[in-house]
């Protein structure tokens, strides 16, 4: 177990290290147009040129990614050409946001995927198992700026119910969050429904149930005691997923909603070439990745106990 | 001995085997539906000349309502002519002495273009670049996953090393990233698609590969001593394509999705030719005025990916009956 997670912390800061890497060589194909972005289009060419040799871009690439490592490992992320502030002050914020809106995400699409699911998969092939199936593959299939532009037109323009932009400019304010959470719930509970049926109705068709069924069990206790306990297994691992998912499908609805989180910190950073708040992003999503993946593998293991570590 | 005549049942051709798999698909009502949605898309791509009403870039009369008609002074000109002669005279009313030259059926632009000419032009963008960006990835996908698979060892540990990196990384921000550095064009959105896609595909392909390679006709083909190139496509793939083909159908989807998010990101395609996501990206600021501009192309988009969807799951559904 231990050794388990061990592995995976080492595949975690190699991945980290090659991520890191690759972004320093792509942001290295289009050079120079770092000071452009950050002096302005009416600059002088001498001008940027100093801006490059003061702020070290001037220096080999090696020799400013190891800087840039060093610094890194000791904690100082740098600073933002675009924010003119450390990294880390923009950063940590931005990602409390995205939290805020991935937790009340997850809130919802949770109990409404797993209800679903399980109510579709107790009776395979039923009408409320085909209703819920083609219900959910219809909400996946609506891309997440499609349903933020359709649902803000209903809701904004028709009903004039809620706000339509969410950036917070007068302290937190939940109901500018409820527009960007409808979005993700509704992009993203079709597929945790859909791997929870297909839990429920594999275990519906095993022997245990078939002998609790057969024993004279209400339908109701098998449900509750032997079904809902196997079948709720494989979706924890897809939930887990879903949090490394949140961290950059956020984008979208970030973007359209102008809430400050980490999708549009990411954006904002990549339109602008910042490269050393790029990588901090980076960082955090590849960490992210990684712990969601060992944790729902452990979590697995612990719920699942025939399945053990080699 | 005589010779004893063998009746050996011939083998129908592979085009008669691949239209017999195709009609089952009419098991599936969902199935169906999709494809039929797809076949629609195709053909208004195909057919994108005759069905636009007005050329998709032309500007014409800004800000219109879904179903307004777009009505002209005789001497007002369109298309090089005067309207007098290109379209049909109103002879009552309030409109007496004007011309009635078509009707914007879903409204205009706030520049004035014609939202359903741009949408029936925009379909060929989608189904130019999505297709071609998903076989680019399955061209470079499926090599890595048989080579991972049939050849295992060294060769899979570093695939699979490389898959994770790429995989560990969330596939949006590496869209962002590599297209923001790189710049917005057709060819980057693909480069970018395979680049973020094949590690997926590898993982499939190469799982597929580890069943089929204990497969005795494998096992046949490597005592005749065929190479193993010959093996991993002429024997293994063939049997590995159930699979792919569903996933090849989720998989463009996704990618009709992501092509759209990056237009709508404005790192699509380059203005002015229409792009469903970068309709939607031009428009979004007055959606809130003005719906229809932003909400149509909205539908447009969904309704493709609905399709491709929907025959995923039939074809999975049909896949799994027998």
């Amino acid at each position: 177990m231990l050794i388990f997670v061990m592995r995976r912390v080492g595949t975690m800061v190699l991945t980290m290290v090659v991520v890191s890497m690759l972004l320093f060589l792509l942001l290295e194909i289009s050079p120079g147009s770092v000071a452009v972005k950050v002096l302005g289009p009416y600059s002088s060419e001498e001008q940027r040129e100093i801006w490059m040799e003061q702020n070290g871009y001037n220096d080999p690439l090696a020799l400013r990614y190891f800087r840039w490592l060093g610094n890194f490992v000791v904690g100082d992320f740098g600073e933002s050409i675009r924010f003119k502030t450390p990294v880390a002050d923009v950063l940590w914020p931005r990602l409390a946001n995205t939290g805020i809106l991935a937790l009340a995400t997850l809130g919802v699409v949770v109990p409404l995927a797993l209800g679903l699911g399980v109510l579709a998969g107790m009776r395979e092939g039923s009408r409320l198992d085909r209703t819920i199936s083609i219900a959910s593959i219809i909400t996946t299939s609506i891309p997440e700026f499609a349903s933020a532009v359709l649902l803000a037109a209903i809701f904004v323009f028709y009903l004039d119910l809620l706000p339509g932009t969410s950036g917070m400019s007068d302290g937190f304010d939940i109901v500018q969050l409820i527009l960007p959470v409808m979005v993700l719930v509704l992009y993203d509970f079709g597929y945790v429904a859909r791997m929870t049926r297909a839990s429920m109705a594999e275990v519906m068709t095993t022997h245990y149930i078939r002998t609790a069924v057969l024993k004279g069990l209400p339908y109701k206790t098998v449900i509750m005691r032997h079904a809902l306990r196997n079948a709720l297994i494989a979706p924890f691992t897809v939930i887990m997923l879903q949090i490394n998912w949140l961290l950059s499908g956020v984008i979208v609805v970030e973007f359209f909603f102008a809430y400050k989180g980490f999708g549009a910190l990411l954006l904002e950073a990549s339109l602008n070439q910042d490269i050393y708040l790029i990588e901090a992003c980076a960082m955090v999503a590849v960490f992210v990745a990684v712990a969601t993946q060992t944790l729902s593998d452990v979590g697995y293991t612990y719920l699942n106990p025939r399945i053990r570590f080699a | 001995m005589t010779d004893q005549a063998i009746d050996i049942p011939q083998r129908e051709s592979s085009i008669l085997r691949m239209f017999k798999s195709m009609a089952l698909l009419r098991e599936s009502g969902v199935g169906m539906v999709g494809g039929g949605i797809i076949v629609f898309w195709v053909l208004v791509a195909l057919f994108a000349n005759v069905l636009a009403p007005y050329p998709p870039n032309a500007t014409l009369m800004p800000l219109q309502g879904p179903g307004t008609g777009y009505i002209l002074d005789g001497s007002a000109q369109i298309a090089g002519q005067p309207a007098s002669e290109a379209c049909s005279p109103i002879g009552t009313g309030e409109n007496q002495g004007k011309f009635d030259c078509g009707t914007f059926w879903l409204g205009t632009d706030h520049i004035g273009r014609d939202i359903l000419s741009r949408i029936i032009h925009g379909s060929r963008q989608v189904l130019t670049f999505g297709p071609l960006a998903t076989f680019c990835a399955y061209l470079v996908g499926i090599p890595m996953g048989l080579a991972a698979g049939y050849r295992r060892g060294t060769v899979d540990d570093v695939l699979s090393f490389i898959a994770n990196v790429i995989l560990s990384f969330p596939v949006l921000v590496l869209y962002v990233i590599i297209i923001a550095t790189v710049g917005a064009s057709a060819a980057n959105i693909v480069i970018a698609v395979t680049f973020a896609s094949a590690p997926g595909i590898m993982r499939i392909v190469r799982g597929l590969a580890l069943d089929l390679r204990n497969r005795e006709y494998v096992f046949a083909a490597e005592t005749r001593g065929e190479s193993p190139w010959r093996i991993m496509i002429i024997e293994i793939l063939p049997n590995a394509r159930g699979p792919l083909i569903v996933d090849a159908c989720l998989r463009l989807g996704y990618v009709i999705i992501t092509i759209g998010v990056l237009g709508f990101l404005g790192l699509g395609l380059p203005p002015p030719d229409p792009d469903w996501g970068g309709m939607i990206n031009e428009t979004r600021q007055m959606a809130m005025a003005f719906p229809h501009m932003a909400a149509f192309p909205c539908i447009a988009i969904s309704s493709l990916v609905l399709g491709f969807n929907l025959l995923a799951d039939g074809l999975r559904e049909v896949s799994l009956r027998d």
